[in-house]
């Protein structure tokens, strides 16, 4: 087969000229419009943008009060398990838009509501009646039943969430993830 | 094999336009040294092609998954049962997500130890520990998209490691969640990283790093005593590819097509033997009887977590990732010059022998936490017989309270129950009675103290039972006193 001669469409660009005169004073000025104008653009725009980027520090420790039910469903001398609807939950949320949290009636007017979250790295604590302990299943971490740290890793005793009566029924102020920087 | 005549037209119709043929034909003729062309070499090309298919099995993957907690898991679902093939594609997303890690691992340790990253390669280094650092972020957010109970429980690991920041916690939690809580916002956004911001940065670095390596040239094998200096390392280098070099392709590239498409195939094979990953329970916060873990390439992580002393955590959370990057960045400045070979480098050898056994012994560890309470141990496990045998009443009592208060979720006894505290199975050879019912009241710094949830008889009968605890022929250990006198 005879061997097919290359075609070049395009010829090789020709090497670029450089103008050495020095640049007209309207190219100079058009340069610097440019470069305020752009720089009015970035200005402009990016203020919306961060504001959008940073919105969520604006709810960071955004707390709100939410009824976790009537009193009579919290026997005194008991420490049980519950839920609530996180306060800012949003329609796609899932799962995720409930709160689990542990109440404990001291006396009959008297509760701590506790966070589930470990104090150490966040994972669930589970409570054992029997014994009168939370412990981590993470990392085991223990916790008495008020709360107080027993043992292991955690820095602190549980984060407990402020709580209200309210005509019977008993209200906590949530919605932010506990962490030590957030405590409940 | 002729090329056709319409074949060959079309190429050289595409290259007159595009101009692109002779970039290409310059980096497969482009000389590389004849002793590159070698197995050690091909770990970077391998984590290469793995990259391919994780970014062609994350767009098919993206085409069904939906990132919203309420819809994900159930959409994970869809991809494992209902729709053609959907599992394997999840499959071979996961396993080539381990590659991928355990590969690009690999190749630095290659790099490493062949002092790759000296004189005049530093630039390439510091690209490759960029791509390190987003191919854990691909996979510490890849994670999250199996937005399952491990998923949900990891995020608030994550969130309370940045609480622990002083001044600023708060706020980096928030926007780490993309709010003050684990919600619909969290997923999302850990889907733009893991689906856009991550990989486009990926393939920046990707590229600056294989430019440079074509740029800068491949590093020859290192030859024991043959110093980097800056004054006669590029002379060098380019007589070493006159006179004994090769082009790239086809005698280096030859053993990079082979191994990577090995690589392929191994993950193939694991997708189609093993199976995709998860998801595990529904991301309900409530389920709270879940014992969350990281995936194999954080569990090391998750494994110094436990083990650090409290007073070490925060600093140790908060400081070491920032030195240990800085460490890997200014590493070609610190040792930019002089010897390559791992052979006259005996530190760098037992700096990588020393991180690997760490990194292995606490992902070991990892997998089988000794410091894991088992949650159901205390219910579900049964005693040894051995160990109830010949009891008084009162003593078999004790093993009521004994397995009744949860102790055995932390002691084990006849090689069951948790590891968290020690077994249990010799106690009475080391303990007196007083020092039983000390330790089980007061507890220590390790053990809760029971004092107050257990009665007075609860107590004595446990302590009669801990006290039968000790081999046969070994005697428990008693005062010299009578017990009245009172203990310390």
């Amino acid at each position: 087969m005879e061997q097919e001669q290359r075609v070049v469409d395009f010829p090789s660009p020709a090497p670029l000229r450089i103008d050495p005169r020095p640049p007209e004073p309207r190219r100079g000025f058009l340069l610097r419009i440019g470069i305020g104008l752009s720089a009015l653009a970035a200005i402009l725009g990016s203020v919306p943008l961060l504001g959008y980027l940073l919105s969520p520090l604006r709810t960071a420790g955004e707390r709100k009060w939410v009824r976790l039910g009537p009193v009579s469903d919290f026997p005194v001398g008991e420490t049980r398990l519950t839920t609530f609807q996180n306060p800012s939950y949003q329609a796609w949320d899932g799962p995720t838009a409930m709160v689990p949290c542990y109440v404990r009636r001291v006396a009959s007017d008297r509760f701590q509501v506790f966070a589930v979250n470990c104090t150490h790295l966040g994972c669930p604590v589970r409570w054992f009646p029997e014994s009168g302990l939370f412990m981590c299943p993470c990392h085991g971490g223990v916790y008495y039943d008020n709360g107080s740290r027993a043992s292991g890793p955690p820095p602190r005793g549980l984060f407990e969430y402020q709580w209200q009566l309210r005509r019977g029924e008993l209200w906590v102020r949530g919605g932010v993830l506990p962490t030590l920087a957030t405590p409940a | 094999m002729p090329m056709p005549r319409w074949l060959s037209g079309l190429g050289t119709w595409l290259d007159a336009r595009l101009q692109i043929g002779g970039v290409i034909r310059d980096v497969a003729s482009h000389p590389v040294p004849r002793n590159t062309a070698s197995w050690w070499y091909v770990f970077g090309s391998g984590t290469f092609v793995i990259m391919v298919l994780q970014f062609v099995t994350g767009i098919l993957l993206a085409m069904v998954y939906v990132p919203t907690p309420g819809e994900a898991w159930q959409s994970l679902q869809a991809l494992n049962g209902q729709i053609a093939f959907g599992w394997f594609l999840r499959a071979v997303h996961g396993w080539g997500s381990n590659f991928m890690v355990a590969l690009l691992l690999i190749h630095m340790a290659q790099v490493f130890l062949f002092g790759a990253y000296k004189y005049p390669r530093e630039l390439t280094w510091i690209a490759g520990v960029v791509l390190l650092l987003l191919t854990l972020g691909m996979a510490f957010t890849g994670q999250i998209m199996r937005f399952d109970g491990d998923a949900y429980w990891g995020l608030g690991i994550g969130a309370s490691m940045m609480g622990r920041v002083p001044f600023v916690g708060q706020w980096l939690v928030g926007l780490l969640l993309g709010g003050p809580i684990i919600a619909g916002q969290t997923l999302s956004r850990f889907f733009t990283f893991h689906v856009f911001v991550v990989p486009g940065l990926l393939i920046g670095a990707v590229l600056v790093h294989v430019l440079l390596v074509v740029k800068v040239g491949i590093n020859e094998w290192p030859m024991p005593g043959r110093l980097v200096s800056r004054k006669t390392y590029l002379a060098r280098y380019q007589r070493l590819l006159h006179e004994d070099g090769v082009p790239f392709v086809p005698d280096a590239f030859a053993r990079d097509f082979v191994f990577g498409s090995l690589v392929i195939l191994a993950v193939l094979a694991c997708a189609a033997v093993f199976g995709p990953f998860g998801p595990a329970e529904r991301p309900d916060p409530t389920l709270i009887d879940t014992v969350p873990k990281p995936d194999i390439f954080f569990l090391w992580l998750y494994a110094a977590l436990a083990l650090l002393p409290a007073e070490l955590e925060t600093p140790l959370i908060l400081i070491a990732p920032v030195v240990g990057i800085a460490l890997l960045l200014l590493l070609p400045f610190i040792s930019g010059t002089g010897e390559k070979s791992w052979k006259r480098r005996p530190m760098e050898v037992l700096v990588v022998a020393v991180l690997a056994a760490g990194f292995a012994a606490l992902t070991w560890l990892g997998r089988h936490p000794p410091w894991s309470p088992p949650m159901t141990a205390w219910s579900g496990t049964a005693l040894p017989p051995p160990l109830l045998h010949g009891r008084t009443p009162l003593e078999l009592q004790g093993a009521l309270v004994f397995q009744n208060k949860q102790c055995r979720n932390c002691h084990a006894l006849g090689g069951t129950g948790g590891k968290r505290g020690p077994p249990l199975d010799d106690v009475a050879v080391d303990l007196t009675k007083d020092q039983l019912i000390r330790q089980v009241l007061q507890g220590s710094g390790e053990m809760p103290a029971y004092g107050n949830h257990l009665q007075p008889a609860e107590v004595a009968a446990l302590v009669a039972y801990l006290e039968t605890l000790h081999p046969a022929g070994v005697p428990a250990a008693r005062v010299s006193a009578p017990s009245s006198v009172p203990g310390p």
